[in-house]
């Protein structure tokens, strides 16, 4: 149990740094977790029910199924317009799917967005929305003691058309096509849903099976932020999930950070699609820093290599020498890895590719200037400080911390982010190793087109 | 400084017009550590042929997002990069009505808004730098070109649009930005960038008094003229053409629906039908309607569908889009929903549950700095205020829904536009 801050109160006063907000942290039930952020500032508040599993190529497609299939009806309101009418009844509260992917942790979910029941005239409203979360978590609509059949086979066919529209934005499936190759003997490669061939072979009989398994075996991350305060939330959670089945959790999951690329050279991949713009894509592994990383300074080296719009990428690759569209780094510190994204002609490869890692060698090697490092850090700070302001970003930021077992707040985090040094920057790139480069080019077809009308 | 307060979503708004013409709008939030100021001028790419009183003057598609993408050059660096190295997040955007420049912080805020007003008021652009920018503008429109939602919403415009310039990319093609100049931009940033014709708002931790005193102290004191736009004919009700296709690297076929509507061009009038046509559209279409359920059973709809009422350079237009396997039937459904309301109205209990979902969306909009930000000064220029949607006059009644989806949602006044997957060589 952490007190993030306590506040008397919250009242007018202009000071920037009162968050007014507490947080509390504690297992309500058998491996059951409830963070709960307790402030009056937003006018809407958030409820997210989490069960954590590995993220493994054989459940994937099954997991992130479920959440899909539990929105379309509850034992209640078993379809999907009695389930919408409710929700707009709830004043446009939205409970939604989540199906996320932290590290090699899949994360499935129903995140609930509601507004605060202060501005409207409906005293029930939370009290309603847990009810209805919790519903629809633990009695699904079912025929002969399993998922209704259409419901699956129709979530079954979204997921697909999912899948397969991953190619329809050419930047981030440059993107998940690096990571594939980057990683393709881990399970980090596997996408979050999964894919086309796992999903296609479920059944009603299989998901329900799976269902169950999760629900009793899964540890569980319940986020709540709003007007309420913990004990409140605790007593009111209890109450919805008491039929939630507690079996033998699983706790051996977690993501197998590699130190190593994958062989001593980079590995090289080239795919061709009818695009009139190159994407070049670069995965990096952290290396040895990850024994004991230090946050702070790894967002910071990421801002000042291709994170913010100060940083080298943007500046050399994409302003000094007009390489490319954009260009831009991130890091997962999940995983261990950096990624680097960037649109570029596709006669300018060499160039830009070299051009990507003369950078990088330039931060590992501490060439850079005090004004580069103090905006980096500044960007990064003021990131995190904006993170209090949003009910979405909070929701997501704990999440992550709590699976990783952080407890720095925002705000805590941020100030270790002013003090990150020259040395701590050039110390968290050390280690930082090429493993796979990435590049989608045209295949020549794009004359062709543009006729029509 | 007037102030209007809105009891019903506890927020006050503060309002001040400069007399050097430039409107100032401020809503305070001071619970939170962020602010998200906007400074928009009244130019997007659809104003292309204007006058200052005498001579008509035509600029190339795509000069006023080439002048937002310069306007961050100063004879002393780069407004980005100064406003980045405070911490900020500097960008902008030009759409077809509007540039606007903004930043969001969290500390530093006077200083930030100190180069925000700077820079945007002062053009410095050379020959070389502008030279320099094509290449990367080209790029954008590069990827535009690859971008099937853009693509699907360009050939919609075509499609509905004969004259306006609203047809066109708001980032031109490499050929209309070919010969754009330094003396253009110059000529452009003159003739829009003076405060009458600019609005600053401000959403987050600030003082209003701050941000008012700031923006006397540095923006030029005289009032300008306001140009005059031309966006040509009057454009018909009818669409050019009812459907256009192309294919793409797409793995299903998306679609979009779309027409005109006649636009109220200002004030309250604007905003009141604003509101009668997204509630207008969300009874019929939105996620809880018999429409949206029925198809989505159907797998004819998935998820992945939107509705949107858009206004831009004195149009305004009704979109729906999605993904389908079956566009055809969507549209077959769109005009049986619009048929019964036609023959029985719009169902009441449902229309009042959807206002309701509809008085959420707007509370969770407030959450949304940036938007509101941007939004505030937007209705700026077209005599309303967004937070007006908040009060008892805006009130909008299930008939006037009805008669607006009777009169648009027709199938002469529908077209529409899709991408289907292109057939794979493999």
């Amino acid at each position: 149990m952490c007190a993030m801050e306590n506040s008397a109160g919250f009242g007018g006063n202009l000071k920037d740094e009162e968050q007014h907000m507490t947080l509390i942290r504690n297992e309500i039930m058998p491996d059951v977790w409830l963070t709960c952020v307790t402030t009056d500032k937003f006018k809407t508040g958030c409820l997210s029910v989490n069960m954590i599993t590995q993220l493994q190529r054989e459940t994937a497609s099954l997991n992130a199924l479920i959440p899909q299939v539990l929105r379309r009806g509850c034992r209640s309101l078993p379809d999907m317009e009695s389930f919408a009418g409710r929700l707009d009844d709830l004043y446009g509260a939205c409970i939604s799917p989540a199906v996320r992917k932290i590290g090699e942790l899949q994360v499935i979910g129903l995140v609930s967005d509601f507004v605060d029941s202060r501005f409207v005239p409906a005293e029930s409203l939370f009290d309603d929305i847990l009810e209805l979360t919790a519903e629809v978590l633990l009695r699904p609509a079912m025929e002969k003691g399993r998922f209704v059949d259409a419901y699956v086979e129709s979530e079954k066919e979204k997921q697909l058309d999912r899948l397969r529209g991953r190619i329809n934005d050419k930047r981030s499936y440059a993107m998940q096509r690096i990571i594939e190759c980057m990683c393709t003997y881990e399970d980090f490669a596997v996408s979050r849903l999964g894919d086309e061939a796992s999903t296609e072979s479920i059944t009603a009989e299989s998901l329900t099976q799976q269902y169950y398994q999760l629900l009793e075996s899964s540890p569980m991350e319940i986020f709540y932020v709003g007007s309420r305060d913990f004990e409140t939330l605790e007593s009111k959670l209890c109450e919805v999930l008491k039929d939630l089945p507690r079996g033998e959790p699983d706790y051996d999951i977690g993501t197998d950070i590699r130190m190593n690329s994958v062989d001593p050279e980079p590995r090289y991949f080239t795919e061709e699609l009818n695009v009139t713009q190159g994407k070049l894509s670069l995965g990096f592994r952290l290396g040895e820093i990850m024994d004991d990383p230090d946050y702070a300074a790894l967002y910071v080296m990421n801002a000042l290599y291709g994170g913010a719009v100060t940083s080298k990428l943007f500046m050399n690759v994409r302003e000094k020498l007009s390489l490319c569209y954009y260009a831009s780094s991130m890091v997962d510190v999940n995983k261990g890895i950096m990624l680097v994204s960037s649109g570029i002609e596709f006669d300018k490869y060499d160039e830009a590719l070299n051009e990507i890692l003369t950078q990088l060698k330039a931060v590992q090697t501490g060439d850079f200037t005090d004004d580069e490092l103090s905006s980096a850090r500044r960007a990064v700070a003021a990131e995190l400080r904006t993170y209090v302001d949003s009910v979405g970003d909070l929701e997501h930021y704990w999440l992550s911390r709590n699976l990783r077992g952080e407890t720095n707040d925002p705000m805590e985090l941020s100030r270790m982010v002013d003090a990150v040094t020259r040395e701590d920057v050039v110390n968290a790139a050390s280690s930082i190793v090429l493993d796979a480069v990435y590049f989608l080019k045209g295949n020549g077809e794009e004359e062709n087109e543009d006729e029509e009308e | 400084m007037q102030i209007k307060t809105y009891h019903s979503i506890n927020e006050t708004l503060y309002t001040e017009t400069l007399p050097n013409g430039l409107i100032i709008r401020v809503m305070p939030k001071p619970d939170f550590n962020r602010t998200f100021a906007v400074f928009a001028t009244d130019y997007g790419g659809a104003d292309r042929r204007f006058s200052l009183g005498s001579d008509w003057i035509d600029t190339p598609a795509g000069i006023a997002h080439y002048l937002e993408h310069k306007m961050f050059d100063m004879p002393d660096g780069n407004a980005m990069n100064l406003l980045a190295a405070n911490g900020a997040s500097p960008n902008a955007f030009t759409s077809s009505d509007i540039t606007a420049y903004y930043f969001e912080s969290t500390k530093l805020f006077r200083e930030n808004l100190k180069i925000l007003l700077n820079f945007v008021s002062t053009p410095y652009f050379t020959e070389e730098s502008v030279e320099k920018e094509r290449g990367i503008i080209g790029q954008e429109i590069g990827m535009y070109d690859d971008s099937p939602d853009f693509q699907i919403f360009i050939r919609m415009m075509e499609a509905l649009y004969r004259n306006s310039p609203v047809r066109s990319s708001v980032a031109g093609t490499v050929e209309s930005i070919a010969q754009i100049t330094a003396q253009d931009l110059y000529n452009c940033h003159k003739a829009f960038y003076a405060p009458s014709n600019m609005a600053l708002s401000v959403v987050g931790n600030v003082d209003p008094e701050l941000v008012v005193e700031t923006a006397l102290k540095l923006l030029p004191s005289e009032k300008a003229p306001k140009p005059i736009v031309d966006y040509g004919e009057p454009e018909p009700m009818l669409p050019v053409t009812k459907y256009t296709e192309i294919e793409m690297e797409v793995s299903a076929p998306q679609f979009m629906l779309g027409a005109k509507v006649q636009p109220e061009l200002w004030g309250m009038p604007r905003l009141h039908q604003r509101h009668v046509g997204g509630l207008a559209m969300h009874s019929l279409f939105g996620r809880s309607s018999k429409f949206f359920t029925t198809l989505y059973s159907k797998n004819i709809l998935s998820n992945d569908f939107d509705i949107d009422f858009d206004y831009a350079a004195d149009t305004a237009t009704l979109f729906l889009n999605g993904q389908s396997q079956n566009p055809e039937a969507v549209l077959d459904a769109v005009l049986a929903a619009a048929d019964e309301v036609r023959r029985n109205g719009l169902d009441e209990k449902r229309f009042n549950r959807v206002k309701n979902a509809t008085l959420g969306s707007l509370l969770f909009a407030l959450e949304d700095f940036d938007n509101m930000a941007v939004n505030l000064a937007h209705s700026a220029f077209y005599g309303y205020n967004t937070l007006d949607t908040h009060t008892p006059e805006a009130d909008v009644t299930v008939d006037e829904c009805a008669k607006f989806i009777a009169e648009n949602l027709t199938e002469e006044k529908l077209a529409m536009s899709v991408i289907k997957p292109a057939v794979q060589v493999l």
